[in-house]
Formats: C-alpha cells, structure tokens, sequence
C-alpha cells in the first residue's frame, strides 16, 4: 500500500503520453552505476498490522506511574475540544498560508494566537512561532545581539541547563560570548555579580521566570541595571504561570520567550512543542520567523497576511533574522484553541491550583524527617527538596511503589545529586499528592 | 468577515472547568506576594465551549487543504496524510509520555517502547538514504541543515582544518544560505548552466581550499536531477569538502538512488515532506540529519544504542558531539508518523511512491509544455517547472494571476516566483497519491486560464472571486504592522 490510485492501464496510459516505455526511463538521468535495485526493507504491511506493532510498542512505555516531573514541561489537562478541532483535516493537511484568499483560517488562527502571547507577555508583537522553549531562548539571545551589535550575553545560571545546551549548541560558531551567572538553588539571581559583569559590551542578560528550581522573582531591577547598561532583559517565561504572575512587560523585559507545551500539547516525549517569542515594537523588524498581519482585501473586508516577509530567508537569504521556514503552527493553532477555552478566569485558575497544590505539598514535605525544602523565597508550581541521599536512589525506590518522585537534580549538576526537582498540575489530586508524601516519609 | 475570537468574548463566560481543589489545598491566602502578581489577568477571551468549537470550525472551512484540494505546492510534496498516523500517535503510551522520564535513573527501561521506535526509525532512514547513522534532533528542515552545518564545521575543526566558505546554488531554498550564515560561513552562490545543472566552470572555480561544504538540493529545485552530481562529488572530495544533500526533494529518490551512494555526506530529510506527515499549516515538521561514518562523533547527544539484550539505552558519552539541538529527542510525534508510513508501505511501497511521484510530475510536464514555458526541456523528475513569461509579455497575465485563476477552479496554486533565477516561475509538484482524472482536470485548468489570457486578460484582475475575501493589499499589511488584537 502506497496510497498511490493509478490502475496500471492509467500508468500505461500515462507513461505514452510521455512518450516513454516504462518508469525506469523516467530515472535515465541518475547514472546507471547508482541505480538502485531494490531498498533493503521490509515489504509494506496492512494497516491493522501497522497499528498492532505500533500499538505494542507504545505499551512497552511505563504509563501507570504517577508522575511529579516537570522541568519545563507540565502534565496539564486538555479539554477534549483542542483534540477535535486541531485534527480537522482543513487545518492539518494544509501548509503555510501564502496564498492568503485560501488559508484565512490558518491566518486568523496565527493573528489571535499572536494576540494572545501578547496578552499573556504584556509584548507589542509575538510571531507565529518557533521550535520550543530552548531555540526561542536561542533567537531573542540573536536578536539581542542583532540589535544592539555587542556580542556578550549574560545568562542566568538557573536558566533550565537543556536550554543553555541548546542555546550553546546553536552559536558556538558565531561571535558571541556567553556568560553564565553561578547557579543558585532555591535562590533569587545575585544581582551583585550581575552589576560587576555588566558593561557597555553586554548585548543581554537573560533570566528564567519561575527559574529552573522554582523560584519566582521580580526582575523589574535587573531590567533596571540591564538598560542602564545599554543592554536588553530578555525573559523565558512559563506561560500558565502568567495567569497570576507580573507579566514579563511590566517587570521591564524587552523579549519573552517560552515553552508553550502546557498550552494544550501532548508531552508526546518531547515534541512536538511551540516556541514563543515576543518583544517590544522596536525590535519588530529583527524578530525571527513568519508574522501575520490584518490588511484589507480589494472590496475592504478585513482579512489576515503573512506580512513583513522582508525579514525572513526566502527573501533575504543569508541576510535573513533567522534560518527558520517551516514552524510549529499546528502546535500553535491549539495553543489558541486551548486558551480560548481557558479564558481569562481558566487560565488564572490551573495557575492557582498549581500554585496552591504546590504550596500544600511544600507544607506537607516540610515536616518530612531528613528533608529539607531548598527554596526560600516564593515559588509556583515546583520545587526542590534535599534529601539525606542521592535523589537518584530515592526516585529508583518509589518507582517500585508506582510514583515519579521527581526529577533528580545530579543528571544536569553533579554536584546536586541529593537534589529533587518536584513538580504539580491542576491533574494531581490531593490523594496523589498525599501518597508522595507518605512514600517519601517511608523511604527517607 | 469572521470576527475575531476576542471579538465574540462576553465577560463572565465559561468554557472549561478544572477540579475543585480540596479544603486542604485552598486553605489560606494565595501563597504568593502580592507584589509578585499581576492586578490584571491576561484578556484572553470569555467564550463557550460551543462557541470555541464553531468559532474554529468556521474557520478551518475557508481553507484550502490536502484533504479538500489538489495541493500541487512545488518544493512541498503535499501528499495524503494517511490516517493510521495520527491514530498511533495519539496512543497515550506516546502522546502521554513524559521526556523527562528517559533522564531518570534507569529512565530507559521506562521508556523501551520510544527509544525503540526512534532507533528503528534510525535504521530505516540509513537503509533508506544511504547514511550510517541519523539524529531525530532537529525540529525542521532549516534545523537539520543547521545541524549539519554545525557537524561539518566540528568535523573541519577537529582535523584542523579552517575553512570559512559554503558554497549553494543559485537555485537552492533560501533556508540553505541562512542556515550557512547561522553556522558562521560566508555563503558563496554558484550559477545553473544551460542545461539547468550546476555551472561545472563557475563550481570549479569557487571550490577554492577554504570552502567546507556545497549544499545542493538533489534533484534540484528545477526539478532537475542533478547530472554534474558524479563529477562534483569527485571534484569536491579532491578538495576536502564536504556534500550536504538538502532532502526537500527526497520523493524523487526513494528506492530509486541513495544520497549515499551519490557521494553526499550530510543530509536532512523533511519527513512532513517525503514521509507522509502532516504539514500543519506550516509546521511541526521534523528534519532528521543523517551522516556518513567519519561524522559519527560529532552527531548531538545522546543517542540510542541497543543492547546485546535487545534493550535499547541512551549514550551520553560523546566528548566531540556539537552538543545538543532540542531538548530530547526532536519532534518525537512527527518521527513517529514517519515510522507508521515507512512501515505500511515498506521497501516497495517507497519506491512504488516515488515512481508515481515522478510519473506524474512528468505527465503534466506533457500536457502543459506547448502552452506553457518550460525552461529546460528534460525528463522532470518530482515536479516540473514551468513558466508564465510567455503570458506575461504577451498579454501581460503573470503566475501570480494563474495561481489565482486556478483558486477559482478549485484548485491550490502551485509554487510561484521560486526558485529566484526563473521568471514567473511556476513550480508544480502533483505527488504520487494524485490520481489521473485530478491531473488532468488541473491541466485542463490552466490551459483554460492561458486561453482566457489571450482572449481576456482584464478578467485575471478580480480574480479570485469565489473565496470568502478577494486579491489582498500586502504592502498596507506591512505598513500598517496591525500584528495583533
């Protein structure tokens, strides 16, 4: 089966219109010594076998545990209604909307999604997305740096380590120098070193808001200190968390990006997700990737374009923002779905039952013998605890006992391997949560 | 029009609900400082589930689609997306697993089903391909020719060797230069002969001792296949330069030739391309990049290895990996699509598809070429390359006003105005899941179009006219940069 409908008298048919003999012809042009015979591979199978295999490969994944993972990607509820409408075939089986009389429903789909980052951001202008998290981190680091034509960046050392990776995997051939703060578990940033290293070199310092470990922070300060300098504030924010937390406008920051799986996508073993990016109206025309703009058509109905397209490679080629062409779009288009279902008074909502369901675990933790919460300051929907051995050990334990204690700390900082990331949702019940507790108190 | 969601918003409506919390969880203040909070949620729109629901269905209903139009978008190969895909991949032992679970403590025997699918995934892209071994990082094609750059520079760099130059085609993606400028090379463009291959003298002369890659597209954006590919993957190997394959193209090979075997190196796929994904209205993709044995070490990390036991684990252990280019494992739920299609059709359904594919690219190449111009006369291989130059200075009706006649025969317009070097391109590219009678009602389409030209050239100006808006005003678009509600 190759979803190929030519009954072989259309093929014959075909093949004289040509004015060939047979498909071999049609490949004359490869030179006969690279010609292959045939692809070692398995024939094709029937759909139900696919499915059968397919069926019984998912299934050697551990999905009865209960997990306190997080990290950056949250296991958050998904009203049924994101599924159905994202998997109408009028959406995913088109692609990028340039021709816009024929696309306006992806188009107004990627206008209110932009219009929705920058509602959540406080943002002049989003695009329409970008891989995730990390690579988003990574453009506003190379927009920063097209802006302001320095080359040092100063990164916080609580910014999540698989997005500094990810950030320094990306431009280790450019010039530009990253900084990384010392990492301080459970504490704010230190602005202190961070006055000492900024100078008129620094294009930005860029901060995590809650950071990897939890901690929530105003940076109104540092956006302060990094302006002063001359240099951009640029922020990776936790979109849910922006249903109660200062949005990243309003502390100052001059680029938000962000992880925006807990926007309606599956965890689906790490993507595909959407990359965030907002900014300021100023650095509109540097932005990387494709925008949507509102325009007008020939008889003045409103209608929706991929605009400012100057900017991107098809156009500018090596003198392009960024390399990016095809992006998350479908990811994005349910993001809007989702966070139009949440709405205003939803979104506020799943961020206060992950903040309080956090709260009460760090209450009930607290009073665990041998465990000691590592975050002083306030925190949203994670945390770590030390515990008096290797998290490694423990979270080995209560896997026997059907729980996912949290994530270890030693796999990213070695030095931390007592140190246990554990994180909450709106889908953990108080049940759930209360197991944790007593399993841990066993365990320790 | 349709309004905006914001503009269907009433304050006070609900949609969704989440679960109450228990007194225990609700008990006291807000356990965050005031000063820490916003006074003003965001304004995200206050609607009903019903609301939301017609809102984007009516909305998904004005536009075109594989699922509703012949889609012949050259460059994009907008094949059926067959269902089975996003079955599997809605499994929740896939949709539902946690990556973070694969870096705990024993994390892959978690994980056995997924790492698995990734390495059997691995495999069958090397057979298919040619290469000896692939990473699923890369989130897009213009990722995965990042990725390869970034691997041709480690592999240049721990040899000692300091090469600044790339040298692309004048007739290559623009994500190709981009991405060449991203991995800190100068970008040097090569030009087309005559006979719609690279300029063998213009290559020659550029591929100095300083150039650490060619990128080429293969065939080529022409449609082309390249016919210089022997000669230039000698002369470059003389030179110690490195042959990236830009797959964009891939559904002209499959089983036919191996990038490989041609001599490339390097090579990214677009699975949502030749694989069968779905295109999402302009992603996810996913481009996997795939290496020949001495750039092994340099792939990012980790990577999957099995077991003597046949268990598969991660390898975190490579001192000279470029590092890491996504978080996990790339677009997991995308490979996984890839997989479910190259398992259904197996080794002769691949091939079975890119015959198809090639046959009928070529069999519209036939019944266009006397109406149509077609630059460079040749067996086509995927899609085929015509242009409306001969409308245009006759009667002044451009591709552009062809893409919108034929939105008006419901049809998706092909690719136009790319590649650059043709003028009033029009780049056709019908896919093999095309069936006979859905050709020839499109060639039928444009031959009436090209008549209408000659007979009637004002009508192109109001076309299109049987969508929900008309021909749009993009210069106001990108002066007035309304990028938001």
């Amino acid at each position: 089966m190759s979803f190929v409908p030519h009954t072989s008298a259309e093929r014959d048919a075909m093949l004289q219109a040509i004015g060939v003999a047979s498909l071999d012809d049609l490949f004359a042009d490869i030179p006969a010594a690279l010609h292959l015979k045939r692809l070692n591979m398995p024939d094709g199978i029937s759909e139900l076998e696919v499915f059968e295999c397919l069926a019984a490969m998912a299934s050697r994944n551990r999905r009865d545990l209960t997990c306190f993972l997080g990290g950056g990607l949250y296991d958050h509820f998904i009203p049924a209604a994101v599924d159905s409408l994202a998997s109408r075939g009028e959406f995913f089986t088109a692609y990028t909307p340039y021709q816009p009389e024929v696309a306006q429903g992806t188009l107004q789909a990627i206008f209110e999604y932009q219009s929705m980052i920058c509602r959540l951001t406080g943002l002049d202008a989003a695009n329409a997305s970008l891989y995730d998290g990390g690579t988003a981190l990574m453009e506003s680091v190379l927009v920063a740096v097209n802006s302001t034509r320095r080359s040092r960046v100063i990164v916080s050392g609580s910014v999540n380590p698989l997005y500094l990776r990810i950030l320094r995997s990306h431009v280790r051939n450019i010039d530009l120098e990253i900084v990384e703060l010392p990492r301080r578990i459970g504490q704010p940033l230190d602005r202190q070193v961070l006055a000492g290293l900024l100078d008129e070199s620094v294009a930005a310092v860029v901060v995590q808001n809650p950071d990897f470990f939890g901690t929530v922070e105003d940076f109104s300060d540092v956006a302060e200190m990094a302006h002063a300098a001359g240099a951009l504030l640029l922020a990776s924010v936790y979109p849910v968390s922006l249903g109660l937390l200062k949005s990243p406008a309003a502390m100052g920051v001059d680029i938000a990006t962000g992880e925006g799986q807990s926007l309606g996508l599956p965890l689906s073993f790490g993507g595909p997700y959407l990359g965030f990016f907002a900014t300021r109206q100023k650095h509109v025309r540097k932005m990387p990737g494709r925008v949507v703009g509102e325009s007008v058509d020939r008889h003045g109905n409103r209608c929706y374009v991929l605009t400012l397209q100057a900017r991107e490679q098809h156009i500018r080629r090596e003198k392009a923002t960024s390399n990016i062409c095809t992006n998350q779009a479908l990811c994005a288009l349910r993001a809007t779905i989702h966070l139009s279902l949440l709405g205003r008074n939803g979104l506020r909502e799943v961020a206060e039952a992950c903040l309080r369901k956090a709260d009460y675990a760090k209450r009930r933790l607290s009073a665990v013998k041998g465990l000691r919460v590592l975050n002083h300051g306030p925190t949203f929907n994670e945390f770590v605890v030390e515990l008096p051995r290797s998290a490694d050990s423990v979270v080995s334990d209560l896997i026997g006992r059907g729980l996912v204690a949290g994530l270890p700390l030693g796999r990213f900082y070695p030095e931390a391997a007592n140190a246990l990331l554990i994180s909450f949702t709106e889908k953990l019940s108080q049940a759930r949560i209360d197991s944790l507790v007593t399993a841990l108190e066993e365990s320790l | 029009m349709n309004k905006l969601i914001f503009e269907k918003s009433v304050a006070g409506r609900r949609a969704v609900s989440i679960p109450r919390l228990s007194e225990a969880e609700s008990a006291g203040a807000l356990p965050l400082p005031a000063a820490l909070c916003t006074d003003t949620p965001p304004a995200l729109p206050e609607v009903s589930e019903l609301d939301v629901v017609r809102h984007f269905t009516h909305l998904s209903q004005t536009n075109f689609s594989v699922d509703k139009q012949f889609y012949p978008l050259g460059s994009c190969t907008m094949k059926y997306n067959p269902r089975i895909n996003e079955k599997v991949a809605a499994l929740d032992g896939f949709a539902g697993l946690h990556p973070m679970l694969s870096q705990l403590p024993g994390g892959e025997n978690l994980t056995q089903g997924a790492l698995e699918l990734l390495w059997n995934a691995e495999h069958l892209l090397c057979e298919l391909t040619g290469m000896e071994a692939f990473t699923m990082q890369p989130m897009a094609g213009a990722h995965g020719e990042l990725t390869g750059l970034l691997l041709i520079a480690a592999y240049h760099r721990a040899r000692g060797d300091q090469r600044t130059k790339v040298l692309v085609p004048d007739s290559a993606h623009g994500t190709n230069p981009a991405s060449a400028a991203m991995a800190g090379y100068e970008v040097v463009a090569v030009g087309t002969d005559a006979g719609g291959n690279v300029d063998l003298d213009d290559f020659r002369t550029k591929l100095t001792p300083d150039v650490a890659a060619v990128m080429l597209t293969c065939p080529n954006t022409l449609g082309l296949f390249e016919q210089h590919i022997v000669e230039m993957s000698a002369l470059a190997r003389a030179n110690g330069t490195l042959l990236y394959y830009d797959g964009a193209n891939m559904n002209a090979l499959m089983g036919r030739a191996r990038p490989g075997d041609l001599g490339f190196d390097v090579i990214h796929l677009n699975l949502h391309k030749t694989l069968s994904t779905p295109h999402g209205g302009g992603g996810p993709g996913a481009g996997p990049v795939g290496v020949k044995a001495g750039l092994i070490p340099f792939l990012p990390s980790p990577t999957i290895k099995r077991r003597s036991d046949g268990s598969f684990a991660l390898e975190r252990e490579h001192p000279e990996s470029i590092g890491q280019l996504s978080s996990f494992f790339g677009n997991f739920g995308v490979v996984l699509k890839a997989y479910t299609y190259m398992l259904q059709l197996g080794g002769d359904g691949l091939r079975a598809a890119t015959d198809h594919a090639v046959l009928n690219a070529n069999y519209l190449r036939v019944r266009l070429a006397d109406v149509f111009d077609n630059p460079w006369p040749r067996i086509c291989m995927h899609e085929v390359l015509l242009s409306a130059e001969r409308q245009t200075k006759a009667h002044g009706v451009r591709a552009l006003d062809f893409a919108k006649g034929l939105i008006d025969a419901g049809f998706h317009p092909p690719t136009i105005y790319f590649p650059l070097i043709v003028h009033e391109a029009m780049m056709i590219e019908p896919t093999e899941t095309e069936s006979k009678e859905t050709l020839d009602a499109f060639a039928e389409a444009l031959l009436a179009l090209a008549r209408q030209a000659a007979d009637n050239p004002a009508a192109f100006a109001t076309m299109p006219e049987k969508t929900t808006i008309s021909r749009i005003d993009e210069a106001r678009a990108a002066r007035s940069m309304v990028l938001k509600a």
